[in-house]
């Protein structure tokens, strides 16, 4: 279990985490959502202990993170890095052997993992040669090779093509079945739904909501509908319990209050024309967090 | 208690890691190879500098035309010969227009007029193609200074023997009363070795200390930094790479040494007895005074490469390194000036004063000790203040640098220091 208890980090006058109460399962991936500023990097940093929390504690397995343990910790930063003129092979021991490795050991887990992301031919070759992508695979794999207990991935996928971040995505789904505690920040939605059963969105240091994945939606309250119809629908706006309706090309969806509104549209839509679907949806987590931050983000 | 060594094992473990990745690496970096080659190179020139004149200088010597129009021609022969000089005279029996033809079609390289004076005395005019060369109408013109002095003095009575006496140089010692002052032998040797010195000490301080700059900014451009100081403490990360630096400063300086050596030990007579590189005879230096040399060498580099470490720290682009160090660099010039200063005046108030200053210790204090003979507590209390100062400024370095590395700022300064010292603050 990963326990944040009510910490703080002041900076100066600032303060970029307030009052986080966290608790993470483990073997379980946790995503941290928020936007730019929200405090993300800021708390993953307390964690790993680059910077002290001004007030509070945060314990792995009821003890406190210090140096001792890195060699039980990944990380991936979001500002992304390696060194550009070493190779690939002397970068991965040097770092593998800081996380405690021996070199033979590191020497294996690379070749598996350079065959698993099919970049084998990377071995030997410069960072400063390989595109960006490929160097986010290089630097993934540092944070993963010592095989870390806990693994914390900053915005793991930003500047990846879908490919690579469906390679990326299988490799952390891989890690967390291998029995890998995942803490992971993103803002991009759909990441998080997919992967992580619990979360917690940020908003100006403070957690705005947090818990499980489906319940939280559950609590939400709020549906969707997605209708197709062959007519306008925007008589909707109108009926009693719609919050909002967004028309697209295919489709349409309207955000209702509670689930007994659609039946009353239902009735509406049927007595208008030809309905070609007509579909009862959960919210997704884009609009929980665009209501819960106020703001629109992405 | 077990656990707890196993801790520190580990812990060490770490250090050694960084300390020899920071080594190694740059071992095997072409820079160190290009430097090393380079110096190996000069100093294989230079020990074989007469060897290496003598191949190249093998050209005949000056073939100079007289055409005297008095009687000086013999007599001059007899001076040129006696000063053992390269030049071969010929008396030249044509015209100026002969002589001047013979010196464009090279059989002579140039020519003298010999002209007597109206005081009965030789006087020259020197021609030649160009008049560059320097050593040739120099040796002409001392043996007409001689020829002339001799005829004045002979005019005026004075003997060969008497003229001989007048010439001798007074004879003139300088003898040190103080008990334990150096002597004027070992001052001269001891002022070659600590000049020589304050040279090396000066700019191992500059190459190797920007290198720990440049290192830590490197990281921290790249943002390979956060990695790494997420898996070992920046403290340890800081001293190994200060420490890694000093590992390949000492062998390249080995290196360096032992080559020196051994070109030395190759000439066939010992170049430092006779030859050209007489001044490094050290035999008179003294045992504690080449310790001294190596402790001052050692603290002054720790003391400058740890503030630079820290400046590097707060660098956010590699580009900005040269920029945020001048300052530190300008203390060291300092330093070095007070000392070239002071090796003609060691015992001047303000270099004994700077010799207490750690940012000018290593190299002042390391002066006066090799020049004056000062009483062991004074550079105890100098070594004890540069190693307080080298403590201090490593306490605050690794505050700096745990806060430094994390920032990101569109420009750096050193008022930045302030801001990673906040950072890093511990709260807890």
């Amino acid at each position: 279990m990963l326990e944040f208890q009510n910490v703080s980090k002041q900076f100066g006058a600032f303060t970029a985490v307030e009052g986080l109460n966290l608790s993470i399962p483990e073997n379980e991936i946790f995503g941290l959502l928020g936007g730019n500023g929200a405090g993300k990097t800021t708390t993953f940093r307390m964690l790993l202990r680059l910077i002290d929390q001004t007030k509070g504690t945060i314990s792995w397995k009821e003890e406190k993170i210090s140096y001792d343990s890195s060699h039980l910790i990944g990380y991936l930063p979001e500002e992304r890095g390696l060194y550009p003129k070493m190779k690939v092979k002397e970068q991965l021991i040097y770092l593998g052997k800081l996380r405690g490795m021996k070199k033979s050991e590191v020497e294996k887990e690379i070749t598996i993992w350079l065959d698993r992301f099919k970049v084998p031919e990377y071995l030997d070759k410069k960072v400063e040669e390989l595109s960006k992508g490929n160097q986010q695979k290089i630097q993934f794999i540092a944070s993963v090779i010592h095989k870390p207990e806990l693994l914390i991935l900053d915005e793991p996928f930003s500047g990846l093509d879908p490919v690579n971040v469906e390679v990326l995505k299988e490799a952390v789904l891989d890690l967390k079945k291998a029995g890998t505690t995942i803490l992971f920040s993103s803002h991009r939605m759909e990441h998080v739904e997919e992967l992580c059963e619990h979360l917690c969105i940020l908003h100006k240091g403070k957690a705005v909501v947090s818990g499980n994945l489906k319940e939280i939606k559950r609590s939400y309250g709020k549906k969707n509908i997605r209708i197709d119809a062959d007519f306008d629908l925007s008589f909707l706006k109108n009926v009693e319990g719609v919050l909002r309706l967004k028309q697209g090309m295919n489709h349409s969806v309207v955000q209702i209050e509670n689930e007994q509104v659609s039946q009353k549209i239902l009735h509406e839509l049927a007595s208008k024309g030809f309905v070609r679907k007509f579909e009862l949806e959960e919210p997704s987590l884009n609009d929980i967090f665009i209501e819960k931050v106020g703001a629109a983000y992405e | 208690m077990i656990f707890s060594l196993k801790k520190w094992v580990q812990h060490m473990n770490k250090f050694f890691i960084v300390l020899s990745q920071t080594y190694l690496n740059r071992l095997k970096s072409k820079a160190f190879i290009i430097t090393t080659v380079i110096t190996l190179l000069m100093i294989f020139l230079i020990t074989n500098i007469s060897t290496i004149i003598n191949t190249f200088d093998s050209s005949e010597a000056d073939r100079v035309g007289v055409i005297d129009t008095g009687s000086f021609y013999s007599p001059l022969e007899k001076q040129i010969n006696m000063m053992d000089a390269e030049i071969v005279l010929e008396k030249f029996d044509g015209t100026e227009e002969e002589a001047e033809k013979a010196v464009e079609q090279g059989e002579l390289d140039s020519y003298l007029v010999l002209e007597e004076n109206e005081a009965q005395e030789p006087s020259g005019v020197y021609k030649a193609k160009t008049v560059a060369e320097q050593v040739t109408p120099q040796v002409l013109e001392t043996a007409l200074q001689q020829m002339k002095s001799t005829f004045a003095a002979e005019k005026a009575g004075v003997t060969q023997e008497q003229l001989n006496q007048i010439d001798q140089p007074v004879q003139f010692e300088k003898v040190a009363l103080e008990k334990g002052a150096k002597t004027e032998d070992e001052l001269n040797q001891a002022r070659v070795f600590v000049y020589v010195l304050l040279f090396v000490i000066y700019f191992s301080v500059i190459f190797y200390g920007n290198m720990v700059a440049v290192e830590v900014a490197t990281e921290k451009s790249s943002r390979v930094m956060e990695i790494l100081i997420s898996s070992v403490s920046p403290v340890k990360q800081m001293f190994g790479k200060i420490l890694g630096i000093a590992l390949l400063g000492l062998t390249q300086y080995a290196i360096i040494i032992a080559s020196g050596y051994l070109f030395m030990e190759m000439q066939e007579e010992s170049i430092t007895e006779t030859g050209f590189l007489s001044f490094l005879d050290f035999s008179n230096i003294s045992a504690s005074l080449i310790v001294y040399a190596v402790v001052f060498f050692m603290l002054g580099y720790l003391l400058y490469a740890t503030i630079l470490a820290m400046v590097g720290s707060l660098v956010s682009r590699a580009e900005e390194v040269q920029q945020m160090i001048m300052p530190v660099q300008l203390l060291i010039i300092v330093a070095f000036f007070i000392a070239m200063f002071g090796l003609s005046t060691p015992s001047a108030t303000f270099v004994t004063i700077s010799s207490y200053i750690p940012f000018f210790s290593p190299v002042v204090m390391f002066l006066r000790v090799g020049m004056l003979s000062i009483p062991f507590w004074e550079v105890a209390i100098s070594l004890a203040l540069l190693v307080g100062a080298i403590v201090l400024f490593g306490i605050m370095g690794a505050k700096v640098y745990r806060g430094g590395v994390l920032m990101y700022g569109k420009s750096s300064s050193l008022k930045d220091i302030g801001k990673a010292l906040k950072l890093s603050k511990r709260e807890q």
